[in-house]
């Protein structure tokens, strides 16, 4: 009885299509419902924060994940795609007025504003058709943020996908951080602004404009990796030698997932310059790439569910519910430890303990799904009976061994100590035959 | 009676900077044959596969597919001084192909040390081979265009009739490492058979596998041989196997070719028995 009763049990495809329809439409409801009622001062509005940002943040860390944890290519460039992707959407979408007040020590290059335009073309500011040309700009340029970050992803490609696992890695930061040099350099003021900020570009104040933006492109990445090309890239991922065994062409499909990934990167950048209002090079260091990676470490690497859980807690956390820690006050009483900083601290201290002991992240490689939902709350009673059934026993045994364990600990001690030593100093003594050993390896490898 | 060529290997040497590898290799594979490749341990047969299939370019020779010629390299730069091998300035073109595009001209492989994809069902990992021949791109595939959606599902069909050829059907969601070690073995050889090859290279393919299940092997190949329509070049310790199945027999040593004929002739040849035989039996 209870091993049926255990078993999965599937939804029909119809039912799966309908629940997805019914939760995406009740949660944009719920946004903008509250939207609507809670007011800019309510400490609640930090909520609205953490929508946007974590809205923008899944759309990075997802694509992150296409390449880091579905094709296997450990890729640190992210940071500077997002950067090309802010860049590319603020200096097209800047208002002609405007242009004059933001470059302020150069003569601006571009001309012109796409979403201005087209608000003139469509009826003028202020008209329905306006407003639907703003929009309309709004998203053409995003997709051209998109674009540009991908033809110069395709670029960097070419010589930097021929390399593996750590030097891909190194190579791909080296080209983030040059990318955020020359947007900085002086000599292209007249189109970046130099070191100064970019502002006065339109921006979003609704939550659903993320939400929706980031949904869609997310939905994109997913068809992705369930057709054959995610397949292809997954086979990568597993076995380079095997894939391209199978005729899987090793280096088109490393190219289409890295171009595709920083497609999605660029956009996230774009709506990345909405949120914060300007655009500046000088936070996109490879800091914000680790950023990224951690939270793909955290959400589960190769798992598309755990990026966006991951993304919304993580900026959760760092927003809004660990804030509490820099104000001063423990318990109600001053406390001088909790000066503005301390927040890091404790975040820094979760996350060493999530990679320590839950070193899988949150979702390992399983992805949400409705029958998993089903089935989780369906032997979910089942599940507890047993585990406070078991749960004295356990104790009690947990209790009993204790005493032994910590004086068997203690006794090992001092020759688990000097076999680590012994094993440290040995490595030093062979590290010649490992040479060999490594150039054998290379050749091997050729 | 001159059967159609299928492979033809030609005095391939495979040099590693002094180490030759292996030596003055010729070999022929004709429709519908099995042929063996033996020799004793590090005699360089699985670096012959790894040049036909296209993971190392030969120093010095040449590999031709259907009377076509896929690969053709000698002696360049420094191993020019270098070069220890024979008919040096017989091969002047240079033709190196990427092994996913020797595998598309149809040779398929599997590996000696299963190289099955770790984080993929079953059913996954013969979809994989299949992808190659994909004619849509990656906007229909990804956009679930109508093209795409009947290749997808031709392709599923296609894959699950060679799952139920390996009586793999059953297993087909389960992650590949977690299946027996034989029924691996069967995965990589459908997993091959996706590809639609017309050459089959086979490398130890009953390694760790007890007298039964070398037996059911044996009838293995010969079946898909038969329904496939392919040819089969093989590496195989066991003896039993490989003069079982094998019509003709190419037998190395320190990378040299030391004898070749039928399994009777093989069996009687003083310098294989030397060599090899003698010492396993």
């Amino acid at each position: 009885m209870t091993e049926e009763r255990l078993t999965a049990r599937c939804l029909s495809k119809k039912t799966k299509y309908i629940l997805s329809a019914a939760a995406i439409i009740a949660v944009l409801a719920l946004v903008w419902v509250l939207e609507q009622n809670i007011p800019p001062t309510s400490s609640w509005s930090m909520l609205f924060t953490v929508i946007k940002k974590g809205a923008i943040y899944s759309l990075v860390v997802v694509s992150m994940n296409l390449l880091n944890g579905f094709t296997g290519l450990f890729s640190l460039g992210q940071a500077g795609f997002m950067l090309i992707g802010a860049y590319a959407y603020a200096i097209f979408a800047i208002p002609v007025e405007a242009k004059d007040s933001v470059y302020q020590y150069y003569e601006p290059l571009i001309g012109f504003s796409v979403p201005e335009m087209l608000t003139n073309a469509m009826g003028g500011a202020g008209t329905v058709g306006g407003t639907l040309g703003e929009y309309l700009g709004v998203i053409i340029l995003m997709l051209f943020a998109g674009l540009v970050t991908a033809g110069i992803a395709f670029l960097i490609g070419l010589p930097v996908l021929r390399l593996k696992s750590d030097y891909l890695a190194i190579a791909s930061l080296g080209f983030a951080e040059i990318i955020r040099t020359i947007f900085q350099w002086d000599g292209l003021g007249s189109v970046t602004n130099g070191s100064n900020l970019l502002r006065k570009f339109p921006t979003f104040s609704s939550s659903l404009f993320p939400l929706i933006v980031s949904g869609l492109c997310i939905a994109i990445i997913v068809l992705l990796i369930n057709s054959s090309y995610g397949r292809a890239f997954k086979a990568i991922r597993d076995d380079e030698i095997a894939a391209e065994a199978m005729g899987v062409n090793l280096f088109k499909h490393k190219q289409l997932s890295f171009v595709i990934s920083s497609f999605f990167t660029g956009i996230g950048g774009a709506m990345l310059a909405m949120f914060q209002a300007t655009v500046n090079a000088t936070p996109f260091t490879s800091n914000m790439t680790y950023e990224l990676l951690l939270i793909v470490v955290i959400g589960g690497i190769g798992s598309v569910t755990g990026s966006v859980i991951g993304s919304f807690l993580f900026i959760a956390c760092s927003e809004w519910w660990l804030r509490f820690l820099d104000e001063g006050q423990f318990l109600g009483m001053d406390a001088d430890f909790m000066r503005p900083g301390f927040r890091k601290v404790v975040f820094a201290l979760i996350i060493i303990c999530i990679v320590l002991f839950y070193s899988r992240g949150i979702m390992g490689t399983r992805e949400f799904s409705w029958d998993g939902v089903f089935n989780f709350f369906r032997t979910l009673p089942t599940r507890l009976v047993a585990f406070f059934k078991a749960l004295p026993g356990r104790l009690v045994a947990f209790f009993k061994a204790l005493p032994g364990r910590i004086v068997k600990f203690f006794k090992t001690l001092p020759s688990r100590i000097s076999g680590k030593v012994k094993k440290l100093t040995g490595k030093t003594k062979n590290s010649k035959n490992n040479h060999i050993n490594n150039t054998d390896k290379r050749e091997e490898a050729q | 009676m001159s059967k159609e060529n299928v492979l033809r290997v030609s005095d391939i040497t495979m040099q590693f900077g002094g180490v030759v590898a292996v030596d003055d290799l010729s070999l022929e594979v004709n429709k519908g044959e099995i042929i063996g490749l033996i020799g004793p341990n590090g005699a360089g047969k699985t670096t012959a596969f790894n040049v036909i299939t296209g993971v190392y370019a030969p120093t010095n020779g040449a590999v031709a597919l259907n009377g076509e010629v896929i690969v053709e390299n000698h002696p360049q730069g420094k191993m020019k001084n270098l070069y220890k091998g024979k008919n040096d300035g017989k091969y002047k073109d240079v033709k190196v192909l990427t092994p996913d595009k020797i595998t598309k001209l149809g040779v398929a492989r599997t590996f000696q040390n299963i190289r099955l994809y770790k984080g993929m069902t079953v059913f996954e990992n013969v979809l994989v081979a299949m992808h190659m021949n994909l004619e849509s791109g990656i906007f229909g595939a990804t956009f679930r265009s109508g093209k795409a959606k009947r290749e997808e599902a031709q392709m599923r069909e296609d894959a699950m009739n060679l799952l139920r050829m390996f009586d793999l059907e059953k297993n087909k969601d389960d992650l590949a490492t977690s299946l027996p070690y034989g029924k691996q073995r069967h995965l990589e050889i459908a997993r091959a058979l996706a590809t639609k090859p017309k050459l089959l290279l086979l490398d130890e393919p009953a390694a760790g596998m007890n007298p039964q299940e070398s037996a059911e092997l044996m009838r293995l190949v010969e079946r898909i041989r038969d329904e496939f329509d392919l040819s089969v070049l093989m590496i195989e310790h066991h003896m039993q196997v490989v003069m079982g199945i094998c019509e003709r027999i190419y037998v190395l040593d320190y990378g040299a070719l030391i004898a070749q004929g039928n399994p009777e002739e093989i069996q009687n040849n003083p310098r294989v028995i030397e060599a090899y035989l003698g010492v396993d039996d």
